[in-house]
């Protein structure tokens, strides 16, 4: 396993990942040492050239929180950036980066738990990964 | 609108090979609107170009613009400036954007980054179908309103022919049959005599592309 702490940039739509994260906060979880956290109103708000463009300027991966389907407040915004991950993720094949390094997982407005677990299976992921070679 | 898809990435990057600083021009007309070529496309395609680049150590530089209109002279040349700065333009408009370049800088190699497809219509989000072939003389007022050129395999002018089964094409089977939409359309706007007059053969060799370069002239619109 490499020894280093991969640099993750999470994505917290505003309705599921953003209060997870405060409820992670209050509950004094454990974080892994290197996440960046951009708010969002919404996951249709990311873009692809978002999250590639994240990786590019020194991510190792990236991880959206969003809202799980039929529960987005704009009713297809997460509908909208699951297209669009899928569209990335042909990109990133092409260019041979892994397609780990973008993940979604779906959240509820109170899953602080769930999120900590999952971006502590990130950086484990990541660093089998290793670095990302296009930073 | 014209519609564009983007070329494969690999075909881009061998496109750029011997290059170490580019400008990726989109167009934020038509190509914008099918996804292939506006300013989000834009972004990510030079993202995807630099980490490509990057990944097999041959750093790649890439300016980011995006004209209204890549296909008008005035939109551009307001790329004239980041042009001296580059060693070759990668354009995200369609055919007709990449040659307006190619005009007016006729020292820059310039490469295109979609493939035109098609003059089309948008079905629903992430789908376009072509309804125009722009064959010079519209019909469209015999047939309904539906274009047998684009629409018919075969372009028939006086269908359907034998290969129409249960309102599909024997040609793609999940295309709807353009005689049998054409059919439907008069019958609905009780118009079917319309299908007893028999269409005449078109005069490509005069008034489409079999000719050669087609021009539309306004000489009072010349200044």
């Amino acid at each position: 396993m490499v020894d280093f702490d991969p640099k993750i940039i999470a994505f917290c739509c505003d309705q599921s990942g953003y209060p997870s994260l405060d409820m992670a906060n209050s509950l004094r979880l454990n974080f892994p040492k290197n996440v960046e956290i951009v708010r969002v109103p919404c996951g249709g708000r990311i873009e692809a050239h978002h999250l590639l463009r994240a990786l590019e300027t020194g991510a190792d991966g990236v991880i959206l929180f969003i809202c799980y389907e039929e529960n987005c407040q704009f009713l297809r915004g997460n509908l909208r950036v699951k297209g669009r991950i899928l569209y990335l993720h042909k990109i990133l094949e092409k260019i041979g980066i892994e397609k780990e390094r973008i993940e979604v997982c779906y959240l509820a407005t109170n899953n602080g738990v769930k999120l900590i677990e999952a971006l502590n299976r990130k950086a484990e992921e990541l660093k089998r990964l290793g670095p990302n070679p296009c930073k | 609108m014209i519609k564009a898809e983007q070329k494969p990435i690999d075909e881009i990057l061998r496109s750029i090979d011997p290059y170490n600083k580019i400008l990726l021009s989109g167009c934020g007309a038509c190509v914008t609107v099918c996804h292939a070529g506006g300013e989000k496309e834009v972004g990510l395609l030079a993202s995807a170009l630099r980490m490509a680049r990057k990944k097999i150590g041959k750093p790649l530089e890439v300016l980011e613009a995006t004209a209204p209109r890549q296909c008008e002279p005035e939109f551009a040349l307001e790329f004239s400036e980041m042009i001296e700065k580059v060693e070759a333009v990668v354009s995200l408009a369609c055919g007709v954007g990449v040659q307006t370049l190619v005009r007016h800088f006729p020292k820059m190699p310039i490469f295109p980054g979609v493939n035109t497809t098609f003059l089309g219509e948008t079905i629903t989000h992430g789908l376009w179908e072509e309804r125009c072939q722009a064959c010079g003389n519209c019909i469209l007022d015999k047939t309904g309103g539906i274009c047998p050129i684009s629409r018919c395999a075969k372009q028939l002018l006086n269908g359907p022919c034998g290969g129409s089964s249960k309102g599909k094409c024997e040609i793609k089977k999940e295309a709807d049959c353009a005689w049998q939409l054409i059919y439907d359309r008069l019958n609905a706007l009780g118009q079917l005599h319309k299908l007893e007059e028999i269409i005449p053969a078109k005069r490509w060799g005069v008034e489409s592309r079999d000719s050669g370069l087609r021009r539309i002239i306004r000489e009072d619109l010349k200044i």
